[in-house]
């Protein structure tokens, strides 16, 4: 039942960005163009997600532990850093310049569109190379 | 108004989704954290099991809606393969630098307040909308 509920989880998260037409990159750069016909559909998608998760977020942080786990795995860094800032500046970049960001390439990837296919492959290249070579030896370590 | 409802509506079912991670299983629902950790060689067994299970369902459900609302779906504004291929590459290296996307930071962190979070978001619009703005100057999107 636990790993069937991970498969319904990430369909679920899948539809919510297909209704909200995150699958088609042009709201994407229509949110991120301000100098022409600014497209809001990011924008609602956003405070859609964070209006439900900001209260549920909290009334489920009452709990001690989630229903089937024996504790709550949550990002522990509180400090902002070069890396955070850095990182999401070239993710901006790259998400302006294809119009994806990983959920919606990745829901994308069974239309075998060519673009979508050279997207997800470069960003999954790009992740590798991540995982085998960590930036810490040019960038310090984390902590 | 549907152009209005549908964006909030599916805003929600992330919302929902992204509750359930946390409900049930105490985790984040952050795409680029899901996916680069399944792809990192020293993941435990078990830790990149649940990760699969989850991108099977996110991609099993879209080949399903490419079927369904196929009209929901479309291809990259770049029409050029390099394009889409240096942005793939900076999406991935850059949500993983900056430990998150648009669900880790966007959603997830914002709901919880996370200054981090608030902090990445910010960056990554500002960064997305002045590329933007060049690729525009630059004649890119035409």
């Amino acid at each position: 039942v636990s790993g069937i509920s991970y498969v319904v989880i990430g369909a679920i998260f899948a539809l919510g960005l297909v209704v909200a037409g995150m699958t088609n990159p042009a709201h994407i750069v229509g949110f991120l163009d301000f100098s022409g016909d600014f497209d809001p559909t990011l924008l609602l998608v956003m405070v859609g997600a964070v209006l439900v998760h900001g209260v549920s977020y909290r009334v489920v942080m009452r709990r001690s532990s989630p229903l089937w786990a024996t504790k709550f795995s949550l990002p522990a860094m509180a400090a902002v850093d070069g890396r955070l800032v850095v990182g999401s500046a070239l993710f901006g970049v790259g998400w302006g310049l294809g119009g994806y960001c990983p959920g919606p390439a990745l829901v994308s990837l069974p239309t075998l569109d060519i673009e979508t296919l050279t997207f997800v492959g470069a960003m999954l290249l790009a992740m590798m190379v991540f995982a085998l070579f960590p930036p810490d030896r040019f960038l310090g370590s984390r902590r | 108004v549907v152009r209005l409802i549908l964006p909030l509506l599916g805003g929600a079912l992330i919302g929902i989704s992204a509750t359930l991670l946390l409900l049930l299983h105490g985790r984040v629902a952050g795409i680029s954290g899901i996916v680069g950790a399944a792809l990192t060689p020293d993941t435990f067994p078990s830790e990149r099991r649940w990760r699969f299970q989850f991108l099977v369902g996110l991609i099993g459900a879209g080949a399903l809606l490419s079927f369904a609302m196929p009209a929901s779906f479309a291809s990259s504004p770049g029409t050029s393969l390099l394009r889409v291929g240096v942005a793939g590459l900076l999406v991935g290296y850059g949500t993983r630098l900056g430990s998150g996307c648009t669900s880790g930071h966007g959603v997830c962190g914002m709901s919880r307040l996370s200054t981090r979070s608030i902090v990445a978001t910010g960056t990554f619009i500002v960064s997305g909308a002045v590329t933007v703005f060049l690729m525009k100057q630059l004649g890119g999107y035409s």
